[in-house]
């Protein structure tokens, strides 16, 4: 298993990058939890605090048209693919004018146009769909990788294996990104999985297994480059293990007693955003640019809520659509 | 349909042949579809390997949930995937792909992908396979808004659903039957569509409508000879596609007749038989002449022993005799 070292090489452009999509995500993610905490929305949520830098670094090392396939802790990822902002705040709050017309809600985000093809609510199940976009780009020639993002709890399913399995031997161009973030709803790592470290499984499919530390920036960044180059280069997947910890619950509101207070605390600290700051302004990216990405980012939020508040609700008639091609009978 | 005949395994070979020549979207996946290992399991894609390279049509590992995953992500890239499950039993192992994301991607995206997939596959009882190669399962499917399922009666049609499902925008089941590979029939013109959803009245008949698909209508065909015998004149429908299936020809044919016994080879409890006798009912309550009737298999596993498994199967006399019971209050 190969670690890749933490190294300051991350350009001031990349760091600029990675800390915009990762502040985004943030104050998204609590911008959204205020807002169900007071009631002005009422949905499933599933937060993403302890996960904004993996989703920062690695989607920083895609373009545009690569495919990704998330699953219902998600939003850190379709924000760091590219999805506007008030498309996906409408569609969290079910509007018409939301990615899917408020059809799919936030455990069903899809924009293709940044490459977001499916986010799915079933654990796992986005694996093979994953190694689909990747033998579409391969048998069409394309030079476009496709990442499935997952947790931990993900590498225990059947659908896991027997993707895995295909993509190596096809040498698909695709990414298994596994967030590690030691909990399955609530069992510990060591509770449900054999191996201590995801990437380990890669062994049995014969194909490289990395493991990286989410909450730095330059490890993950360098070790998705390194995961895409190989892809694009047609020498097959990659499992890269990113590891972090689940800061908040499940799901919005629910019980997290079970999580020892001296974990929790300790992942935290590491994960601080302050810390992130830091760390990004010693790579040549001054106060006044980390500023300005603060302040573009907050204007996007508070921009995409208004959206999504004044947006309207679909019109009951639209249940007809999209089930097929053609609409179906009142 | 041409002079020429053609076997059903001969018809689908050829449709996926001239599919694949006119649209290079089109790919085949499944256990040994390629020529390296046999050209399918029943021959069906015999030679597509070859003409076509092994990029195209690619033989998988055992992995149905991996077969049915990819051909969802590579049809949501606007590929035509033509996945094969070798037999429909092991498409549980895929129901997950099928029924929450092929069937549900359209909806869920709001329209922006859909999954214009077809999955081939083969089932039926009465050649000794027993309770875990044998199965019907086609009303599992039927209950799944978004998805389509079909099955042929014959080669031409078998020839015209495959073109028409790999045509099609969203995701299409072709339930192939197990005792119909070596059956021969007119041989499908190139090109030849079937459309879903369109049932084929292939006897005409005032008496009594019988309403089947697959394995049924050569089954009620012979009951219909038998029927006409005793002066009772069945009209046949195949159905083609189960689901959405043609309740307009349905109806129409009922409406005349005022009689109707649907037959279908999967259990009873449950079947498709029950959705289509209870719209039937809903209709045309007040014009039929009785209830409507179903002949179908005995619901237990499909047994091995070929009494028991004669015991499961519905017969041609079973046919017969729910027609007979049907017009027995003659108008």
């Amino acid at each position: 298993m190969n670690k890749p070292a933490s190294s300051p090489s991350l350009s001031p452009d990349m760091a600029r990058t990675i800390y915009r999509k990762a502040y985004l995500i943030n104050r998204t993610d609590e911008r959204f939890r205020a807002m169900l905490t007071n009631g002005e929305l009422a949905v499933a949520y599933y937060p993403v605090r302890g996960h904004e830098v993996i989703a920062a670094a690695a989607m920083a090392a895609l373009e545009t048209e690569d495919y990704l396939v998330t699953t219902y802790r998600g939003l850190h990822d379709a924000l760091a693919k590219g999805i506007p902002s008030r498309l996906l705040w409408a569609e969290f709050a079910g509007k018409r004018t939301g990615t899917c017309k408020g059809k799919g809600g936030p455990m069903h985000i899809t924009h293709p146009e940044t490459g977001v093809m499916v986010t799915t609510g079933i654990v796992g199940s986005g694996i093979p769909i994953a190694n689909g976009l990747a033998m579409s780009s391969q048998i069409r020639g394309e030079n476009r990788v496709a990442v499935a993002s997952f947790g931990d709890g993900a590498s225990n399913i059947g659908a896991f294996h027997e993707a895995l399995n295909m993509a190596s031997v096809w040498k698909l161009p695709v990414i298994f990104l596994c967030q590690n973030n030691q909990y399955a709803e609530h069992t510990t790592l060591a509770a449900g999985t054999s191996v201590s470290s995801i990437a380990e499984r890669a062994a049995g499919y014969g194909m490289p297994g990395v493991s990286c530390d989410g909450l730095d920036p330059a490890s993950v960044y360098e070790a998705m480059s390194e995961a895409v180059s190989r892809a694009r280069a047609g020498d097959g997947p990659t499992l890269l293990e990113a590891r972090t910890f689940r800061l908040l619950g499940h799901i919005f509101g629910a019980d997290y007693s079970y999580v020892p207070k001296e974990d929790l605390s300790a992942a935290e600290e590491r994960a601080s955003m302050a810390k992130l700051r830091q760390w990004i302004s010693e790579r040549q990216v001054s106060e006044a640019e980390l500023t300005q990405i603060e302040q573009e980012a907050d204007a996007e939020i508070e921009e995409a809520v208004a959206f999504a508040l004044e947006s309207e609700l679909p019109d009951p008639d639209e249940i007809r659509f999209d089930i097929y091609e053609t609409e179906q009978a009142a | 349909m041409s002079a020429e005949k053609m076997s059903f395994a001969q018809a689908l070979n050829a449709a996926l042949d001239d599919a694949m020549a006119d649209d290079e979207n089109v790919i085949m996946l499944g256990e040994d579809v390629a020529d390296e290992q046999g050209g399918g399991v029943f021959k069906v894609s015999k030679g597509l390997s070859d003409k076509y390279g092994t990029k195209r049509v690619r033989s998988t590992p055992i992995s149905e949930q991996a077969i049915i995953g990819a051909a969802v992500g590579a049809a949501i890239t606007g590929m035509r995937p033509v996945a094969e499950i070798m037999l429909m039993n092991f498409i549980t192992v895929a129901m997950d792909q099928l029924v929450n994301h092929a069937a549900k991607l359209r909806f869920m995206s709001g329209g922006q992908t859909n999954v214009p997939l077809v999955v081939r596959t083969t089932t039926g009882a009465g050649v000794g396979f027993g309770g875990q190669h044998s199965d019907m399962l086609e009303a599992w499917f039927a209950h799944v808004p978004g998805i389509k399922i079909a099955t042929a009666s014959n080669p031409a049609d078998a020839y015209g659903l495959m073109r028409s499902a790999i045509d099609d925008e969203d995701p299409t089941i072709l339930i192939e039957n197990i005792t119909h590979y070596g059956m021969t029939g007119p041989a499908a013109k190139p090109g030849y569509r079937v459309p879903l959803g369109k049932a084929a009245i292939v006897r005409e008949g005032g008496d009594v409508t019988l309403i089947t698909y697959g394995r049924g209508v050569g089954d009620c065909l012979k009951a219909a000879g038998q029927l006409a015998d005793e002066g009772i004149e069945a009209e046949v429908i195949d159905l083609r596609t189960v689901s959405p299936w043609d309740e307009e020809a349905v109806l129409s044919s009922v409406a005349k007749t005022k009689r109707a016994v649907i037959v279908h080879e999967a259990v009873r409890p449950f079947g498709a038989g029950a959705e289509i006798s209870s719209r039937i009912h809903e209709e045309l309550f007040g014009e039929l002449a009785g209830p409507v009737q179903r002949v179908a298999s005995y619901p237990s596993p499909v047994p091995f022993a070929k009494p028991l498994e004669t015991a499961f199967l519905y017969s041609v006399a079973d046919i017969v005799h729910a027609a007979q019971q049907a017009t027995e209050k003659k108008v």
